[in-house]
């Protein structure tokens, strides 16, 4: 029990976080609903699936800059893919664009494991790569989504009888959490999640005792490019478009990584502590917005919180290490 | 590998060998391969106008990568010297109105300095991943200029003409940012080969736990060096702003990640320990020539920066195999 509590112990920390945020929001705006709750779950959407591509790739012991440019050229790809088609058309867009995470990710990896360059380097480049193609798809921000896709996020779930409960479950969590889940139970409890865990702590030890390294790395980069894929549909799903220039995802993506609990050096960590992480970042601004304050001292503010978090993070880790 | 060292060395093998003995020719012919190329692609670009240009515009990204340089010897990197050097620019811009430049000067370097400071602090005290650190920082950094922007928005911006010329004047066909540049250059190659500061800086990367128990002050080199790094972008700013000539609150910005490739290019190693200031800087040319080659072939932005991308991987992956000489 008191390993699960320490295991758990930072994102239930976070957890508590998250629910002092939104009584504080509650306090400074007493009218704060559902309805909001719904619209803040949409912003996160888009940032939660960049988060999960991150959290997976730092787990095995890497770093992904190019997160944002793939959410970027996936955005831009079904934007313009379903751009005056038809509404079934994009039923074939969706696993086409997922598809196309998934193998450009893996061609991260094996850019990875191939060159020996490190990772860093790699992604950094793969991102010039990703924008340019994004630029390519579509040289400014349009496009447009089929109906259905855009209905998939908006409004809430209706459970029969229960209607105050089910008003504070936005369809876009639901989409969210079983995305998620379809693809991080499974991966965790099977062989190649503890081969991803094991590569992130040690590559030398998990390649001495037979994982087999090079795959599972590529592996991991593959899910990561399919989770920035959702990504890059959420992001067009919300806002009806494509853009070809990311937004603030890559440091978005590494500060809620590193709030979430997961230790940068990899093998450590789960995806609830990031996905909850990156709520309490988006709830931070959505107060910050509701108490009037200029939005460009919010980003300021947002990013003292971001930095002091991180730097008290550290200082907790260091301070368990020498202890 | 080891049946190569009992038959007489292959060629190809001599010539990598010789190469790892001295990683800057790759870099050195790569280079001409450009300028080459350039000639063959549009004859006569290349002449002492186009010479000084290109020298111009390698200036600012040197002394970025020469930051990033710097703080990859030691492990790190620093992501806000694009911030950095565009605040500096800014507010010495707007600044200069009211003020005589040397003090406007002296004011635009203020912010630089806190930024170092609070990175070194958060990498050197408190051991925050430098990636995240520089990363927070810069963007606290942008959200500070946007509001320092709305006080200023009235008085207006201008160039000090001393600054217009250290950027953009020629002497003799000479660019003028080269009496800033030269000795810059020569002080960090200084300090990194010849000084007790540049060695801890190899020492911290190469290895933290050794450094640290043979009685190197970690925080206090690395608060050093993120300030020294922070006053090299603010400096890089206040030249940039006379190359540009336009203040903007996103003028550095494009420098950032290719500061980074220059120094990987020029074979600074990103885990620290390994690299130095003279392949950067030809890393840095070599990014320039590259970029008015591609301009030249009119490619589409989009397609520019897939090919800029491609090419720093593939000249990274070739260094690393030359390097390593397997």
């Amino acid at each position: 029990m008191t390993r699960l509590v320490r295991r758990q112990g930072w994102v239930a920390g976070l957890l508590v976080l998250f629910v002092v945020l939104f009584v504080i929001t509650k306090l400074i705006q007493p009218g704060y609903g559902s309805g909001d709750f719904g619209s803040l779950v949409r912003a996160v959407l888009p940032y939660a699936f960049a988060v999960a591509a991150q959290t997976i790739v730092v787990i095995a012991g890497g770093i992904d800059l190019s997160v944002g440019a793939m959410m970027a050229l996936t955005s831009v790809t079904a934007a313009s893919m379903m751009d005056g088609a038809s509404e079934e058309y994009a039923l074939f867009v969706v696993p086409f664009v997922l598809a196309m995470g998934l193998v450009l990710g893996a061609v991260n990896g094996m850019l990875i494991v191939v060159t020996r360059v490190p990772d860093i380097v790699v992604t950094l480049a793969t991102l010039f790569v990703l924008q340019g193609a994004a630029l390519l798809v579509l040289g400014a921000p349009g496009g447009a989504v089929a109906e259905w896709l855009r209905a998939t996020i908006v409004g809430t779930v209706a459970i029969p009888g229960l209607p105050e409960i089910s008003a504070w479950i936005p369809k876009a969590l639901v989409l969210l959490v079983v995305c998620l889940c379809i693809i991080w139970i499974p991966l965790r409890r099977s062989k190649l999640g503890l081969s991803i865990y094991a590569i992130g702590s040690s590559e030398l030890a998990a390649f001495r005792s037979g994982v087999p390294v090079a795959r599972t790395k590529i592996i991991a980069y593959a899910l990561s490019g399919l989770f920035a894929a959702m990504g890059g549909l959420a992001l067009t799903m919300s806002t009806g478009i494509g853009a070809p220039i990311p937004g603030p995802y890559l440091l978005a993506s590494v500060a809620a990584v590193v709030l979430g609990g997961v230790a940068l050096g990899g093998g450590k960590g789960g995806l609830l502590g990031p996905i909850v992480a990156v709520f309490v970042l988006r709830l931070v601004r959505t107060d910050l917005t509701l108490l009037a304050i200029d939005p460009n001292v919010t980003a300021i503010i947002e990013g003292a919180i971001m930095v002091a978090v991180v730097m008290f993070g550290a200082f907790i880790t260091m301070r368990s290490r020498s202890s | 590998m080891s049946t190569t060292a009992i038959q007489p060395v292959p060629s190809g093998r001599r010539l990598k060998r010789f190469m790892a003995d001295r990683p800057l020719i790759p870099l050195i012919i790569l280079l001409v391969i450009l300028v080459v190329v350039l000639q063959i692609l549009r004859p006569g670009i290349v002449n002492e106008r186009w010479l000084a240009n290109t020298v111009k515009f390698a200036i600012p990204l040197a002394i970025l990568a020469g930051c990033q340089t710097m703080t990859m010897l030691t492990g790190g990197i620093d992501l806000s010297v694009g911030t950095v050097a565009t605040m500096s620019a800014f507010i010495m811009a707007t600044q200069v109105v009211n003020h005589d430049p040397a003090v406007a000067i002296l004011i635009a370097l203020v912010p630089a300095v806190l930024i170092g400071l609070v990175n070194g602090i958060g990498v050197g005290v408190f051991r925050v991943h430098p990636l995240i650190m520089t990363l927070g920082t810069s963007l606290i950094g942008t959200g500070c200029l946007q509001v320092y922007q709305r006080t200023v928005i009235a008085s207006g911006a201008k160039i000090p003409p001393f600054l217009a010329w250290l950027g953009t004047g020629l002497t003799y066909g000479v660019p003028n940012a080269l009496l800033l540049f030269v000795p810059i250059a020569v002080l960090i190659v200084f300090t990194l080969n010849r000084t007790g500061f540049g060695r801890l800086l190899y020492a911290v990367g190469d290895n933290e736990g050794a450094a640290r128990l043979s009685g190197v002050r970690y925080w206090q080199v690395i608060t050093a060096l993120y300030v020294i790094s922070s006053v090299l972008a603010g400096i890089t700013g206040l030249l940039y702003i006379g190359l540009i000539k336009a203040p903007s609150l996103s003028l550095a910005e494009p420098l950032v990640l290719p500061s980074v490739a220059a120094a990987v290019i020029g074979g600074t190693s990103i885990f620290g320990g390994r690299g130095g200031y003279t392949g950067t800087i030809i890393g840095a040319l070599i990014l320039t020539v590259l970029t008015t080659l591609l301009t030249i072939l009119q490619m589409p932005e989009g397609a520019r920066r897939i090919l800029f991308g491609l090419i720093v991987l593939f000249v990274t992956a070739a260094y690393l195999r030359i390097i390593e000489d397997r």
